[in-house]
C-alpha cells in the first residue's frame, strides 16, 4: 500500500532577495516518514523546513501540505530567549490561540497538558521557569509545544545542535517514541553518525537534494563528498555506517621536554 | 487625625489636581500594561522615540488649529508605520530608523513651536507634562484607551504572548504577527497621545520601562507581570502625583522619582534572583 503523501515539493526554489537559497527541490514526504536532511552550513536545509511548513513562499515551483494534515515545528533551541517570563505550563499552551477569547488556561486543557508533559518525561515540571531546566529537558518542552498542537507531522530543525550526548540519546529516543505511535517526523541535522545515521530516511541537501534513501543507501563517500565539498570515509560499525571527516591533516605528536 | 486628613486632602479641593491624580493613575496602569510588551520585546527605545514623533504631531496640530488628539495620533501612527517599514527594509537598523524618523519628527515640532507657537510655555508643558491643563476630556481619552487596551491584551492575551514569545512559530502556527506588531504599535501611539499631557513627553518612555522592569524582577511569570506592572505604575503615579504637591515639584518628574525609588528597593529586595532577570531584558 502507498503511503498517502503529506507535503510534496515540486521543482522548488526559494529565495531571500536576489540570492537563491534552495534550487529546484523534488521532494515528498509520506504518513509516517521519519525523515532526516542532512547537509553543510548554508546548504539551505532550514529554508527547506520553513518551505514546508508555509512559513516562506517558493519563488518558482510549490511546496503542497496536504489538506487535512496538521504541522507543528520546532524552532532551534539557540533561538529561543530563556530568560522570557514564562513558565513551562504556559509555553505549552501558549499555541492554542485559535477561538480563546480568554487568557485563563482551562482545567480541561491543563490536563491535557499535563499529559502530554508526563508522555514526554517531564512530568511535575509544568510550574517550573524555562531556564530552570536541564538541555534535554528545555529541548522536550519545545517538543511537548509541539505535540500540544495534535500534529499529524512534526518538524524540527537541528533538534540535537549544542546539546550533549545524553541529552541527543533522550531526544532521539523521544522522536523514535512519537514517530512509533503514528507521527511524521521531517527533521534537519548537522549530526551524521549520533543522528542521521539512525533514521530510515536521509536526504542530503546542499542547495538542492543531492541524495534520498536509507543510510547505507546516501552514506556513501561520492554523495558525501558532493554533499559537503569535502572527502569523507565511511566505515561499517554494528552494521551502521559511520562516517569519518578524511582532512588528510596530521600534526605531529609533541615531543616530550627534555 | 483631623489636621493631618486636611492637610492630605488639601489639593483635592482643586479640581485640575482631582483631574491630575485621576489620569495620572490611569495613565500610570496604562503604561504598566503596555511596558511589559515594551520592555520584553526590547522596544524601550521604540517607546522613547514615538513620544518624540508624537510631539511634532502636538505642535502641528496646535499651530494649523487641529484637534491635538487627531493631529499627534495621526502623525504618531503614522511615525510607528514608518519606522517599522524602514526597519523591515533592513538597510540600516531599527535603532537607527528611529533615530531618523522621530528626531525629525521632534525638531519639526520644536521649529514649528519657535515659529508659529505661542509661547515658551506651551512647549514646556508638552515636553515635561503639566497638571494644570488637565481636562475632563482627558480623563475620558485616557478610560477608553486604558479599557481598549484591557480589552485587546485580554481577548487575545495568549495571541499576544505567543508573538511577543516566538514570533517564528507563532507565525508558523497561524497567529497573524504582523498585526499583533502592528496593533502594539496602535496601542503604544494611543498611550502616548493620552498620556503626554500629563507625563510629558521626555518622560513617558520612563513609565513604559519601569513598572514593567520592576514587576519582571518580581516574577517569573508573564501572566503576573501583567499585573503586577499596571499596579507598580498606578501605584508609584498616584504617590507621585500627591507628593508633588506637597513638595512643590514637577509631577511627571516626581511620578517617575517614585517609581525610580521602588525599583531601587525592588532591586535591592530581590537581591542576585532580581538582577539576573532585570540583567536579562534587552536595551533597558
Amino acid at each position: 500500500m502507498i503511503r498517502e503523501a503529506v507535503i510534496q515539493c515540486v521543482h522548488m526554489s526559494c529565495a531571500y532577495g536576489s540570492s537563491v537559497i534552495v534550487s529546484d527541490v523534488d521532494l515528498e514526504v509520506r504518513r509516517g516518514d521519519f525523515v532526516g536532511i542532512v547537509g553543510p552550513s548554508g546548504s539551505g536545509k532550514t529554508t527547506l523546513l520553513k518551505a514546508m511548513i508555509g512559513a516562506i513562499s517558493p519563488v518558482h515551483g510549490s511546496v503542497d501540505v496536504g489538506g487535512d494534515v496538521r504541522l507543528a515545528y520546532v524552532p532551534q533551541v539557540e533561538s529561543v530567549d530563556w530568560n522570557f517570563p514564562v513558565t513551562v505550563l504556559e509555553v505549552i499552551t501558549m499555541t492554542r490561540t485559535k477561538g480563546k477569547r480568554w487568557p485563563r488556561i482551562t482545567p480541561a486543557e491543563r490536563e491535557e497538558a499535563l499529559d502530554v508533559l508526563s508522555r514526554l518525561g517531564l512530568a511535575g515540571l509544568h510550574d517550573r521557569h524555562i531556564r530552570e531546566l536541564s538541555g534535554g529537558q528545555q529541548q522536550r518542552v519545545f517538543i511537548a509545544r509541539a505535540m500540544f498542537h495534535r500534529p499529524d507531522v512534526l518538524v524540527l530543525d537541528e533538534p540535537t545542535s549544542g546539546v550533549d550526548v545524553r541529552t541527543r540519546h533522550e531526544v532521539l529516543h523521544l522522536l523514535a517514541e512519537l514517530h512509533a505511535q503514528g507521527v511524521t517526523i521531517v527533521l534537519s541535522t548537522h549530526d551524521l553518525n549520533g543522528l542521521a545515521a539512525h533514521l530510515p530516511r536521509i536526504v542530503c541537501m546542499n542547495r538542492t537534494v543531492i541524495a534520498d534513501g536509507s543510510p547505507t543507501e546516501v552514506l556513501n563517500p561520492v554523495v558525501l563528498e558532493k554533499t559537503y565539498g569535502a572527502p569523507m570515509e565511511v566505515l561499517q560499525h554494528g552494521g551502521m555506517p559511520v562516517v569519518l571527516d578524511s582532512s588528510g591533516i596530521h600534526f605531529p605528536a609533541a615531543s616530550p621536554v627534555p | 487625625m483631623g489636621l493631618l486628613s486636611a492637610g492630605i486632602l488639601e489639593p483635592y479641593q482643586f479640581e485640575f489636581f482631582r483631574n491630575g491624580v485621576v489620569v495620572a493613575t490611569l495613565a500610570g496602569a496604562l503604561c504598566g500594561v503596555l511596558g511589559v510588551f515594551v520592555v520584553l520585546r526590547g522596544m524601550s527605545y521604540i517607546g522613547h522615540g514615538l513620544s518624540h514623533a508624537v510631539f511634532g504631531g502636538a505642535a502641528a496640530s496646535a499651530v494649523v488649529g487641529l484637534n491635538f488628539f487627531a493631529g499627534a495620533g495621526i502623525w504618531g501612527i503614522t511615525s510607528g508605520v514608518l519606522i517599522g517599514r524602514i526597519a523591515r527594509r533592513r538597510i540600516i537598523g531599527a535603532d537607527a530608523a528611529i533615530g531618523v524618523v522621530t528626531t525629525a519628527s521632534f525638531a519639526v515640532g520644536l521649529a514649528l513651536l519657535n515659529r508659529y507657537g505661542q509661547a515658551q510655555k506651551s512647549i514646556e508643558a508638552v515636553l515635561f507634562g503639566s497638571v494644570l491643563g488637565v481636562r475632563t476630556s482627558d480623563i475620558v481619552a485616557v478610560s477608553v484607551v486604558f479599557l481598549l487596551v484591557l480589552l485587546i491584551v485580554g481577548m487575545w492575551y495568549r495571541t499576544f504572548l505567543f508573538a511577543t514569545f516566538d514570533p517564528e512559530v507563532a507565525d508558523v502556527t497561524g497567529v497573524a504577527v504582523q498585526r499583533v506588531e502592528a496593533a502594539l504599535m496602535v496601542m503604544l501611539s494611543l498611550t502616548i497621545l493620552v498620556t503626554m499631557r500629563v507625563i510629558g513627553t521626555l518622560l513617558i518612555s520612563a513609565m513604559l520601562v519601569l513598572p514593567a522592569s520592576i514587576a519582571r524582577m518580581l516574577t517569573k511569570s508573564f501572566a503576573r507581570m501583567l499585573w503586577i506592572a499596571p499596579v507598580v505604575g498606578a501605584s508609584s503615579a498616584f504617590v507621585g502625583m500627591n507628593l508633588s504637591y506637597f513638595v512643590d515639584t514637577s509631577s511627571s518628574a516626581t511620578i517617575i522619582l517614585v517609581s525610580a525609588a521602588v525599583f531601587v528597593v525592588a532591586y535591592a529586595v530581590t537581591g542576585f534572583q532580581g538582577r539576573a532577570r532585570i540583567d536579562s531584558l534587552h536595551h533597558v
